[in-house]
């Protein structure tokens, strides 16, 4: 099991947004939240990361206990966060995005270069001047640079135009192919159906539903918790 | 007056740019990089001057080793004054900071009373420094050149630092998201100790360095704050280079307006703050606030 949430409550101010979340990734599956607007998915992403106070309950990953760790343990650990509002350093360079993120393994500036062609063409130039998608793109990539042992994507195609979404579905895929854990925030159905093998439904910071993504997608009631 | 005569000015204007550097890039760069305003800034520049003193104990022969304890001195107490006063106050309003940057500023004037006394401390310009340089037939300090070099070489290598390293990549990202820098596996607490450490060490070098020319008083701190905020307002809070160019306007103004309105030179840094307040709020270099997309 690479990640487990156990009666997880975490939130803002003292006030909880989850309430008592139990939740499973297991290795080399993509799971993933699915859930409407203000649902809970980006609060249990980053208490998973450690960006949000954790009130009662668990956070393990592979067997170790993460909630007195601060994110820059966790993320040294293995976790690798993609924030699902990006935040490019957008004063340093598409080059420099990557490399202050790069620890040892298998993800290089090549690895990730191969991967996303379009990000080498552009290395030289400020993150604040690209676009969403290739924003989207860098993101990703400058987490893998951390060589994760488990990735947390956070609304990955929000807002993008259907052939970067097909391209970062190729990439997801490309991920699980290697074997990596995905815990995967997302209100696009299509796109989940396509990557994810599980996933729980959450609404108002609880899970509703959870089960097999072919279980899901043929259920009335998911629909109905889906849509506004 | 000759030409000769106006290059001293200019060279007396860049040796005060030189010390005026040294302090305000630290307090730039703790801003930028921490978002912290350090009040204390200008006390560790006087700290620098009276450990220089001590180190050396007022002798002029005592200079080059005295500099350099000064600099060791100076990282070791900068990093224990970020860990254990500034670190607790981060997540806190930003009232805490000036409150305790102020009273940090109280404590080390007392400090330095308390320690040497109320009067004046000197050190005699270093062997090495003793005989003028002439150009064109004028006799020019040779402190005053080592000042200018000693500026120029630390521009240098904090650029190259920021530029050129990993580590001053990470420093650069905290300016712009410090828990994104974090979420990516960077322990942040740690990078902010050496920026903070990096910042007073220059502070102290700039007040060490001033004090063959200028004695060290308690008093000094805050002048020196004051000048120091001057400098960053003017070439853009937390842009180092903003802190160079303040500080070369800074200086040269000075330098030039005592020759030209001596009954008004100590009102033109305040006039060009105000000048630069009014039309380019965040300063020559600095960056308009931006709207985070
Ligand atoms: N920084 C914050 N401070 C206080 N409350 C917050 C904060 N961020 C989110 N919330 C609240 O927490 C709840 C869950 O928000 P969250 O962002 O986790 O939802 P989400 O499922 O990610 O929604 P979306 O699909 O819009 O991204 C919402 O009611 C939101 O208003
Ligand atoms: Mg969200």
């Amino acid at each position: 099991m690479s990640l487990r949430l156990e009666g997880l409550s975490a939130g803002y101010g003292g006030i909880p947004v989850l309430h008592g979340v139990d939740l499973e990734v297991g290795e080399g599956e993509v799971v993933a939240l699915l859930g409407r607007n203000g649902a809970g998915k980006t609060t249990l992403i980053k208490a998973v990361m450690g960006l949000v106070r954790v009130y009662a309950g668990q956070v393990v990953y592979w067997g170790q206990e993460l909630t007195p760790l601060p994110s820059y343990r966790r993320a040294q650990l293995g976790l690798g966060y993609v924030p699902d509002d990006r935040r490019i350093f957008p004063e340093l360079t598409v080059r420099e995005n990557l490399l202050i993120a790069h620890r040892p393994g298998p993800w290089s500036l090549e690895k990730v270069y191969r991967m996303l062609p379009r990000l080498q063409e552009i290395e030289h130039r400020r993150g604040g001047l690209l676009s969403g998608g290739e924003q989207q793109m860098l993101t990703i990539a400058r987490t893998l640079m951390t060589n994760p042992k488990l990735l947390l994507l956070d609304e990955p195609t929000e807002g993008l135009a259907p052939l970067i979404v097909e391209e970062i579905a190729r990439l997801v895929l490309e991920l699980k192919r290697e074997g990596m854990p995905v815990l995967l925030a997302e209100q696009n159905l299509r796109f989940t159906g396509r990557v994810a093998d599980r996933a729980y439904v959450l609404e108002t910071g609880e899970v509703r539903l959870s089960g097999t993504m072919d279980e899901l997608l043929h259920k009335e009631e998911v629909a109905a918790l889906l849509s506004l | 007056m000759d030409l000769g005569f106006y290059l001293l000015q200019l060279l007396t204007g860049l040796a005060y740019a030189s010390t005026l550097f040294l302090l305000a890039v630290g307090l730039s760069l703790i801003f930028g990089a921490m978002g912290i305003v350090n009040f204390a800034h200008g006390s560790f520049y006087m700290l620098g001057a009276y450990l220089l003193y001590a180190f050396s104990r007022g002798q002029a022969e005592g200079f080059w080793t005295g500099l350099i304890l000064v600099l060791a001195a100076a990282l070791v107490i900068g990093a224990l004054v970020e860990r254990l006063f500034i670190r607790p106050i981060y997540r806190r309003p930003e009232e805490y900071q000036i409150l305790l940057t102020y009273a940090l500023l109280l404590i080390l004037e007392d400090l330095v009373r308390f320690l040497f006394g109320a009067g004046y401390r000197s050190l005699p310009t270093p062997p090495a420094f003793s005989s003028p340089l002439f150009l064109l037939g004028t006799p020019f300090p040779s402190y005053y050149l080592f000042l200018v070099g000693l500026a120029g070489l630390s521009a240098l290598l904090l650029w190259a630092f920021l530029y050129r390293t990993r580590l001053g990549a990470w420093v650069r990202a905290a300016t712009q998201d410090r828990e994104m820098l974090e979420a990516l596996g960077i322990n942040v607490p740690l990078l902010y100790t050496g920026v903070f450490a990096m910042g007073i060490a220059l502070a102290a070098l700039g007040g060490a360095a001033l004090l063959p020319l200028q004695a060290a008083t308690p008093g000094m701190a805050v002048d020196a704050v004051i000048q120091a905020f001057i400098v960053v307002v003017i070439g853009g809070l937390g842009s180092v280079w903003g802190a160079l160019l303040g500080a070369v306007l800074i200086g040269l103004l000075q330098a030039f307006g005592i020759l030209f309105l001596p009954e008004m030179a100590m009102v033109f840094p305040f006039a060009l703050m105000a000048l630069v307040l009014l039309l380019r709020p965040w300063g020559l270099l600095g960056r308009p606030p931006a709207v985070r997309t």
